[in-house]
């Protein structure tokens, strides 16, 4: 029997452990280990409230666990009526007090945090010149994907969000069908794309993403947008300014860049002809496209978003997108020839501007 | 006569029990209605929820599709609130709050029966939809671009069915309100009212304020999705926030509707299983107040992330935070309740010990979502899918199974097994925490909520199975309850007017289950916990304040039924309007029909009976 309980505890202990130790999640995505100065604030936050209601789950345990092992009726006996106490002013006083102080402590980092991170003036600054000091990135949520405008540089990508570490990224969010909400966990809170109204916010990025598993930080949309809101996912790319500044320029050098019918590639020929309609393959221009800029198609790190980015996968999204995302605006291509197909998705795959 | 006669125990057909049932306007016959319609409810929106969690269990799962995932949780949620939670508390409000306070029965018997058909019929509309349409799949919260956008009839379901539903639930408020105003018996001055009716009271003046703007939120949608209107079109100059702003008007001080009778639950059921009264009673009273009212003042704390502005955010944070004031009040009131007392741990005894820690929990991460740039982080993931369930499973239902408990004998005249009451428990709570607890973490890990199915590789699969393990827990602690109540009505073992033996509010001080004209004399309260006075006083039963006289009863009718079916009539018409060239005739059928049945309430007179001395005599020693 003890030898039997020994063991259980054993069991507990280490499944309390193995939920401990896995608590924190995955770098990439968690909340816990922010990788920028929002996210860090608002963990702070996170803290600063867990361990002050932490302190007030203490007391009230305190209380509750003595009240029961105390005053049970089966150690006071049966007949044992107890005082009828109507209340006391004292002790109302101090626990209506105290709250308030808590409260108090918790309300002003709140207040000042609302306003750190509400705080986009900066957004429309230039420099003498006129050009923009700080970079603005244009985000349009769509069913089911993203584009990312950098209307500074005259740039658009989709899917895979890039941005430059250790400064203020500004971003304007806007959805184009219905609401949506870009979130990207471990960097910083989110922020609805509203149908009607374009959502200003910042956020920085500390940590190069290249160090990850996947070589990128996970974004979700947050808000119910329909059958497939589960899978609208995005990733971003976090990188020093210099190669920032290098993805930008070789970005500017698509320009231009379109698929010909005419191709001897017979990849190219057949995606001019069945899918640069809706897809551009140069990344210059602007936002409002319907359907994903793909200039950076193999630079990618997810086909759609969440499937493992290979040939194979490339090739099933094309003849049956519905059955990967269910409800997604892209028309099936399953009348495309099995060698169109392959062709498309080596074409695709070699979509490129990082080295 | 016949009517009296029909009112004392005697078989009776099934065609005769169904009209009765289908007539009655009788406050705790339509309490047990509203139970049965509720239970009824819970059971499906519980069935939901595990097929949500089967769903969740692995990554990459396909037990269901996405678009059937999100008419799941779009149904679980908008039946757990609307068709269960609320009207199982208004099966205990309606039951109870008349003998409570020392009433024959509620202010407008009439009308309180056409709330319950109204919830019900409007209840049974929404869930006709999974059988002839598709269920809607905006979520329970319905935002208008989705809601707008979503295609087939299903939200048509959700506008119309709540419509019909929540105005039942206004006029239950509205009577409930008059009820407690108008008729306290002698004696029962508002500062002597038990905490169950006080919270009834207050809930009901929620409801008051609360659902008028959800009416006209399902107006607005009803008519854009029905009748071309663009309330929330924005290429037409609508906008779809006003949706959000005036669904969360509605749907703050929903949750307190929802907790605040729970709370009255404990209340009762801590002071009479501690033996003693309540610890500040006055602060308690003052509490629930203040936090009705402040529930008005913070919805837009559903909000932070939609883009209203630093300083909405933060009025709206320091607003949500004080909200924690009142209700620590009352956590610690309740403790102070039962310490000094003499536990006894009955089954509601064990509801009520369970809650505590488990609402303090729910509540304290309520407070963190308060602070508005953590919730930037925390809203719409998996923490506030734990925060919310801790509150409502972790108030509100356990609240619901602690008075079924707690009150069965007197509603049935016998006693639920306290042995399978208590496995109930355990397996609920311990069920509870499992499912929940670690969803917190989830969603600090990044999982946002809705999502039908989530990736293998982002450090979510093992919470997520036990997540879905203590789900199942959860289900097999309401089959028990199942088992329990079908066992406790085959046995039938009669108890007494006190069962509990430490009743100290005035249902214990008559029969169980009271007689249909609830008190032979109109009781005279002499106090706070008047059944505990008479009874320290050696007194067995109450001290009447009339002498017996004729009692005055309301007649059955079915009209209140019909009025409803009218409506629901009425509801398919509009939906269907737009394909079927039946529909506007059929819209116009049903609204012609409920203004007929109107119109022969208004014109015929029904001035209800007399129950005369010598009967009432006569039954009063034939229970003795």
């Amino acid at each position: 029997m003890m030898k039997g309980l020994k063991k259980w505890r054993l069991v507990t202990l280490l499944a309390a452990l193995t939920i401990i130790l896995s608590g924190c999640g995955e770098e990439y995505l968690s909340t816990l280990l922010p990788a920028g100065e929002v996210g860090q604030d608002q963990f702070f936050l996170l803290i600063l409230t867990t361990s002050i209601m932490i302190l007030v789950m203490a007391v009230v345990f305190t209380i509750y666990f003595i009240a029961l092992a105390k005053f049970r009726r089966s150690k006071l006996g049966d007949n044992h009526i107890p005082k009828q106490v109507e209340g006391s002013h004292k002790l109302e006083f101090i626990w209506t007090a105290i709250p308030i102080l808590l409260v108090i402590i918790m309300a002003v980092p709140t207040v000042y945090y609302t306003y750190k991170l509400g705080d986009v003036a900066a957004m429309e600054a230039t420099d003498e010149e006129g050009n923009p000091e700080n970079l603005v990135v244009n985000v349009t949520a769509k069913l089911y994907w993203w584009e990312f405008e950098y209307p500074e540089h005259g740039i658009v990508t989709s899917q895979e969000l890039v941005v430059p570490t250790g400064e203020k990224v500004y971003f304007n969010l806007i959805s184009s069908d219905v609401k949506h909400s870009f979130w990207i966990p471990a960097v910083g809170g989110k922020l609805d794309t509203n149908v009607e109204n374009v959502n200003k916010f910042y956020l920085t990025f500390d940590k190069e993403s290249k160090g990850l598993e996947d070589g990128v930080f996970y974004g979700k949309c947050a808000e119910l947008c329909g059958p497939s809101h589960a899978l609208m996912d995005f990733k971003v790319k976090s990188m020093n300014r210099e190669d920032f500044d290098n993805w930008v320029a070789a970005m500017k050098e698509t320009e231009g860049a379109t698929a010909s019918a005419d191709s001897a590639d017979a990849g190219e020929a057949a995606f001019a002809n069945s899918c640069l309609y809706c897809h551009a393959v140069s990344a210059v221009g602007t936002s409002g496209a319907s359907a994903p800029n793909l200039a950076t198609f193999g630079d990618r790190n997810r086909v759609a978003g969440f499937l493992e980015h290979d040939k194979q996968n490339t090739i099933d999204w094309i003849k049956d997108p519905q059955k990967y995302k269910p409800g997604n605006l892209m028309p099936a291509f399953d009348s495309l020839s099995d060698e169109d197909l392959d062709a498309i998705a080596d074409y695709l795959l070699e979509l490129k501007v990082e080295e | 006569m016949t009517t009296v006669a029909n009112s004392v125990e005697q078989k009776k057909g099934f065609g005769a029990t169904l009209w009765d049932w289908l007539t009655t306007v009788d406050h705790k016959k339509i309490g047990i209605l509203y139970l049965i319609g509720g239970g009824f409810f819970f059971v499906l929106g519980g069935i939901e929820a595990l097929m949500i969690r089967l769903q969740l269990l692995i990554p990459n799962n396909d037990f269901v599709s996405a678009g059937f995932f999100n008419e799941l949780i779009t149904m679980h949620g908008t039946t757990m609130i609307f068709l269960a939670a609320m009207p199982l508390l208004f099966g205990f409000m309606n039951f109870i709050m008349p003998l409570q306070i020392g009433a024959r029965d509620v202010a407008f018997p009439f009308i309180n029966s056409l709330g319950f058909w109204m919830f019900f019929l409007g209840g049974l509309f929404l869930n006709l939809s999974w059988f002839l349409d598709a269920a809607p799949d905006a979520g329970w919260t319905s935002y208008a671009s989705l809601s707008i956008a979503s295609p087939g009839h299903g939200i048509d379901f959700y506008a119309i069915g709540l419509q019909i539903a929540g105005a039942g639930t206004l006029m239950g408020g509205i009577n409930f309100l008059i009820t407690i105003i108008n008729m306290r018996a002698p004696g029962m001055t508002y500062m002597r009212m038990p905490l169950f009716t006080w919270t009834t009271f207050i809930a009901s003046a929620l409801i008051l304020f609360a659902f008028p703007p959800l009416t006209i939120g399902l107006f607005f949608l009803t008519f854009d999705r029905m009748f071309g209107a663009n309330f929330f079109d924005h290429t037409m100059g609508g906008n779809t926030i006003i949706w959000e702003h005036i669904f969360w008007i509605f749907g703050h001080p929903e949750v307190y509707i929802l907790i605040l009778p729970a709370f009255g639950i404990f209340s009762e059921i801590f002071s009479t299983f501690s033996r003693k009264r309540l610890f500040g009673y006055s602060a308690m009273v003052f509490a629930t107040v203040l936090i009705g009212f402040l529930g008005f003042m913070v919805w837009a704390h559903h909000m932070f992330t939609v883009g209203l502005g630093p300083t909405a955010n933060a009025i709206f944070a320091v607003a949500t935070m004080a909200i924690a004031v009142p209700t620590g009040v009352k956590i610690f009131n309740w403790l102070l309740t039962i310490w000094g007392g003499s536990i006894k741990i009955t089954t509601p005894m064990l509801y009520a010990l369970g809650f505590i820690p488990s609402f303090v929990m729910g509540g304290v991460t309520g407070v963190q979502q308060g602070a508005a740039p953590l919730d930037y982080q925390l809203h719409d993931s998996y923490f506030i899918v734990a925060h919310f369930h801790y509150v409502i499973v972790g108030g509100v239902v356990l609240g619901i199974l602690a008075a079924t408990h707690y009150w069965w004998p007197k509603m049935f005249g016998t006693m639920l097994s306290e042995k399978l009451g208590k496995v109930t428990f355990w397996f609920f709570f311990i069920g509870f925490h499992m499912t929940f607890f670690l969803q917190h973490f989830l969603g600090l890990m990044g999982m946002p909520r809705r999502v039908w199915t989530f990736m293998d590789g982002q450090g979510w699969n093992l919470f997520n199975a036990i997540s879905t393990v203590g789900a199942i827990l959860m289900g097999i602690a309401t089959i028990v309850l199942i088992i329990n109540i079908i066992i406790t009505t085959a046995k039938n073992e009669r108890i007494g007017n006190d069962p509990w033996e430490d009743g100290r509010t005035l249902e214990w001080a008559i029969p169980s289950p009271p007689p249909f004209y609830n008190f032979a004399q109109t009781p005279l309260v002499r106090g706070l916990d008047t059944y505990w006075i008479e009874k320290q006083e050696g007194h067995n039963g109450y001290t009447a304040a009339e002498p017996v006289t004729d009692i005055h009863m309301p007649n059955g009718s079915i009209i209140p039924f019909f009025m409803t079916l009218g409506l629901f009539i009425a509801g398919f018409g509009a939906m269907y309007r737009i394909e079927h060239s039946w529909g506007l005739a059929v819209l116009i059928f049903g609204l012609a029909f409920t203004f007929l049945m109107m119109a022969i309430r208004s014109v015929k007179d029904d001035l209800g009976f007399y129950v005369t001395k010598e009967q009432i005599r006569r039954m009063e020693r034939g229970r003795n």
